[in-house]
């Protein structure tokens, strides 16, 4: 009957974890992530998901002309580098962070509205470690009112 | 139900069903490729190898709408001007009790609600919070709009940006509950009402003798054509749904007046001003709208918008 008990809490705790995943993503993105984004104010919009190094993940969304936007990929600590490209809708690159020393935030601008693809990538840790690591991974914008 | 009462066998099958039954619960209802559903949920897991090659072939794909916040933004950019009149009156909060309703109007309240705020209407903020406020309390979302968040909104009426940041942090609550409690259809059906709302109070803005072809409030509305790919897409997410199904019969029937509308846009060119560090996305959009197409916009918004604040 012990081991029943124990059957029955490990498999409960088991189950709970993606709830606790959320919950913390949700604290972290609101916490960590949002401060980022300043001067340029939070859309909102919560779009955040727990990665795995290896995994990518890809943002649709229409960006307006007249408007000041702040793009910034906060990941967990843990993670490694998060490698992301802005795309349009043909997948030109308009912008790549590997060749701005893995930057995590973008500021732009736009002469007329389009709509563009956020696409990134967790890297893989470096040596060969046994360990797979996960972490919350949000996609932030920022808006700020042009002066234009 | 005594536990020392069931015999080992049959609880063991009870763990098994109830672990089964949670774990199915937790589904992110995310689009993923691949064949694993695998979402590794904790910093650091030791994993077979069968696993690591599971999880890097899950793809998250995210749909993002305006937020009713930038939606206002919008509109004030594009030199819209404030009009109480074409906002959903406060009084109507006592029709809405379905969760479709009390979902589409929390997405209007919101939206009307940052409108408000960024014309530095005082009372109607606080009037619009209130509202909003008592949609989110309909749909259980626990906290997104609590007593704190109304006192911090009146203690800061007249500072704009942080009742913007209030705004923004009322509308990222509400998300996030929903994308916690698996409840991703409300919460699209929400920014749906938002996105709605911003159309109806642009086409109303918009003067009858104005110059569609140089007009920046009817650009804007024009550039909704490609927000509607997105609205399409967060729909047919979530269409096992049945009140996001008669949402998307709305949003098809404007997809046909929308589809009547040409844009063509040339390449993209970045350029980076060294000094600000912020990059210009230039590139030319060119048109092609009839009068008559802009009228049958208006009047289908109008439809939609009243079908779903009446």
């Amino acid at each position: 009957m012990k081991k029943i008990y124990q059957i029955l809490i490990v498999l409960t705790v088991l189950a709970l974890l993606p709830f606790s995943g959320n919950s913390q993503c949700k604290s972290f993105a609101k916490k960590v992530c949002k401060s980022e984004l300043m001067p340029y104010i939070h859309d909102g919009n919560y779009n955040a998901a727990i990665l795995t190094e290896g995994e990518d993940a890809e943002l649709y969304k229409t960006f307006y002309a007249g408007q000041n936007y702040r793009i910034f990929i906060c990941g967990s600590d843990a993670l490694p580098e998060i490698e992301f490209q802005v795309l349009d809708v043909n997948r030109n690159v308009l912008y790549d962070n590997r060749k701005a020393n893995y930057s995590r935030l973008w500021d732009f601008k736009l002469e007329s509205s389009q709509q563009l693809i956020i696409s990134l990538r967790v890297k893989n840790s470096e040596g060969e470690s046994e360990e797979l690591v996960s972490g919350c991974v949000a996609i932030m914008f920022g808006i700020k009112e042009s002066n234009d | 139900m005594d536990i020392k009462f069931l015999n080992c066998k049959t609880l063991f099958v009870l763990t098994i069903v109830f672990s089964v039954t949670l774990l199915m619960g937790c589904s992110s209802g995310k689009d993923k490729q691949g064949d694993s559903e695998t979402v590794v949920t904790v910093d650091s897991l030791e994993i077979d190898q069968q696993l690591i090659q599971d999880v890097k072939a899950v793809k998250e794909i995210f749909y993002s709408l305006p937020s009713p916040l930038e939606t206002a933004m919008i509109l004030k950019q594009a030199g819209a001007k404030y009009n109480e009149e074409l906002m959903n009156p406060t009084e109507n909060v006592t029709n809405y009790v379905t969760n479709k309703s009390m979902a589409l109007n929390l997405g209007i309240y919101t939206t009307d609600l940052s409108y408000a705020s960024l014309f530095d209407q005082t009372q109607a903020t606080i009037n619009y919070m209130n509202a909003a406020k008592k949609m989110a309390e309909g749909l259980g979302i626990l906290n997104a709009i609590d007593e704190e968040i109304i006192e911090r909104l009146e203690a800061n009426i007249n500072n704009r940006d942080v009742i913007m940041d209030i705004i923004s942090e009322t509308i990222m609550n509400s998300s996030s509950f929903f994308e916690e409690n698996d409840r991703q259809a409300m919460s699209t059906i929400v920014l749906v009402g938002g996105w709605i709302e911003g159309l109806y109070i642009a086409t109303n803005l918009v003067g009858r003798d104005a110059d569609l072809s140089n007009n920046e409030l009817v650009n804007r509305i024009v550039d909704q054509k490609m927000t509607l790919n997105t609205v399409v897409s967060l729909l047919q997410e979530n269409m096992d749904n049945e009140d996001v199904a008669t949402v998307m019969t709305n949003v098809n029937e404007l997809k046909a007046i929308f589809d009547k509308i040409e844009i063509t846009t040339s390449k993209i060119e970045p350029v980076t001003d060294e000094e600000t560090n912020v990059t210009t996305l230039k590139s030319k959009t060119s048109v092609s709208m009839s009068p008559k197409t802009y009228k049958e916009l208006k009047e289908k918004v109008k439809v939609i918008r009243n079908n779903f604040t009446l």
